[in-house]
């Protein structure tokens, strides 16, 4: 019994404790003055690992969500004779919802894995503590580039994804099942609101984005230096990250669309 | 690789984002910068209902779309709707006796303001309220009367 306790106990202490390094370590990253003569490099290059190579995942899966998505919407509201509503369904999901929560999903087993492989192998060889030594602040030359390449590149690929979905929804919809341009574009125009519906989409990704990375990042700062810390590590990043997306989604949902 | 190459391929991929999140604005949303910037008068006119009918929906004459609805509130003294109307600046062939009557386009369709236009000499200036209007018909109130009147019959 005394020993249940005490396992629960340690591990309770043991989360606060993680919660607490994951926040110094944002701290520590993001403050502080900005490297001019480093920094934006080490930012481009970032955003070309973090960003650049997830287009390919988040195209492709974007095109066949919004294929699948007009043509399950079609069957349904055909039989109403409501299928010239079929754009408004598939945008306003899209928008609020699928986007930024796929393209966070995505994101998080695409970029988040990485991040966290890259930094607990950088870990494990030993080179966080070289640069410790020759005097460079690895918070701020490894952690700090790659949350800001995250937290950027989030809302550019949910809006990427959005869009790419959006026009596999026409190529099905409209190309395939008949349903008339006009009225598609038209429904859909008449019920996306720039501001409620487009632009808290471009919140919730950059909320992702900041959840996700920081995640990623942490894990790998934290990971065990060996093979099976890392391999553990990244899992936990994908993990962590995928239901910090998912419950975040709700209450952002419940913030920006409530009942009111 | 080349970091001339990363910044070139990072540099398109920002403007990738760009364009999705335009092609979200103008495509999708209908949000339009024309429209702002095109001239307008106000308009506004009092419904007993508007049911259903919504801001930015459209404002018709003869079917054809001369400006939207800018917003909806309830006058408090007489308690019926205000709905408040931009019209395009061209359009100046609404006289003082026009009706304006809120219509369905199609069954389940979204709701519009249809002006009819009469003939009376004086034109509508900015700021004037159409006085003539019919409320949005409601489906429920007119199968009620219709089953109130075919019970009353018997």
């Amino acid at each position: 019994m005394l020993g249940f306790l005490q396992r629960l106990g340690r591990s309770g202490l043991d989360t606060a404790a993680a919660f607490g390094r994951a926040g110094i370590l944002l701290w520590q990253a993001l403050w502080g003055p900005m490297d001019w003569r480093d920094g934006p490099a080490l930012l481009f290059r970032q955003l070309y690992f973090v960003g650049v190579f997830s287009l390919i995942i988040i195209v492709v899966s974007g095109v066949l969500i919004g294929m699948v998505l007009a043509l399950q919407g079609y069957t349904v509201l055909v039989r109403f004779g409501a299928e010239s509503a079929l754009g408004e369904m598939v945008s306003l999901t899209l928008l609020r919802e699928l986007g930024p929560v796929v393209a966070a999903l995505l994101f998080a087993g695409r970029a988040g894995s990485a991040l966290t492989a890259e930094i607990g192998l950088m870990k494990a060889t030993e080179q966080l503590a070289a640069m410790d030594m020759i005097g460079v602040d690895p918070l701020r030359r490894v952690a700090r580039p790659r949350l800001w390449a995250g937290i950027i590149s989030m809302p550019i690929l949910a809006q990427v994804f959005n869009m790419v979905a959006i026009l596999g929804a026409v190529a099905v919809g409209v190309s395939w099942l008949d349903v008339d341009a006009g009225s598609f574009w038209s429904n859909m125009q008449g019920t996306v609101d720039f501001r409620e519906d487009v632009l808290n989409g471009v919140i919730k990704a950059f909320a992702f984005g900041i959840v996700v990375t920081w995640i990623a990042v942490f894990e790998g700062f934290d990971a065990e230096p060996t093979p099976e810390g890392i391999s553990t590590a990244t899992t936990r990043t994908v993990v962590y990250s995928s239901l910090a997306v998912l419950a975040m989604d709700f209450l952002l949902t419940a913030l920006m669309f409530g009942v009111d | 690789m080349q970091s001339r190459q990363i910044e070139i391929t990072v540099g398109l991929f920002i403007l990738l984002g760009i364009v999705a999140l335009s092609f979200l604005a103008i495509q999708v949303s209908g949000l339009s910068f024309a429209d702002a910037r095109r001239d307008t008068y106000a308009l506004s006119a009092q419904f007993n209902t508007v049911a259903g009918l919504t801001p930015r929906a459209k404002v018709m004459v003869a079917g054809v779309a001369v400006g939207h609805v800018r917003a909806i509130h309830i006058d408090p003294i007489t308690v019926r709707a205000v709905v408040e109307m931009a019209i395009d600046k061209d359009v100046d062939y609404l006289t003082t006796d026009s009706i304006a009557s809120i219509k369905t386009a199609g069954v389940l369709g979204e709701q519009y303001v249809s002006i009819a236009v009469g003939g009376a000499p004086d034109i509508l200036k900015a700021g004037d309220t159409i006085k003539d209007t019919q409320s949005a018909m409601i489906l429920e109130d007119l199968i009620s009367k219709f089953a109130t009147s075919f019970t009353d019959k018997k």
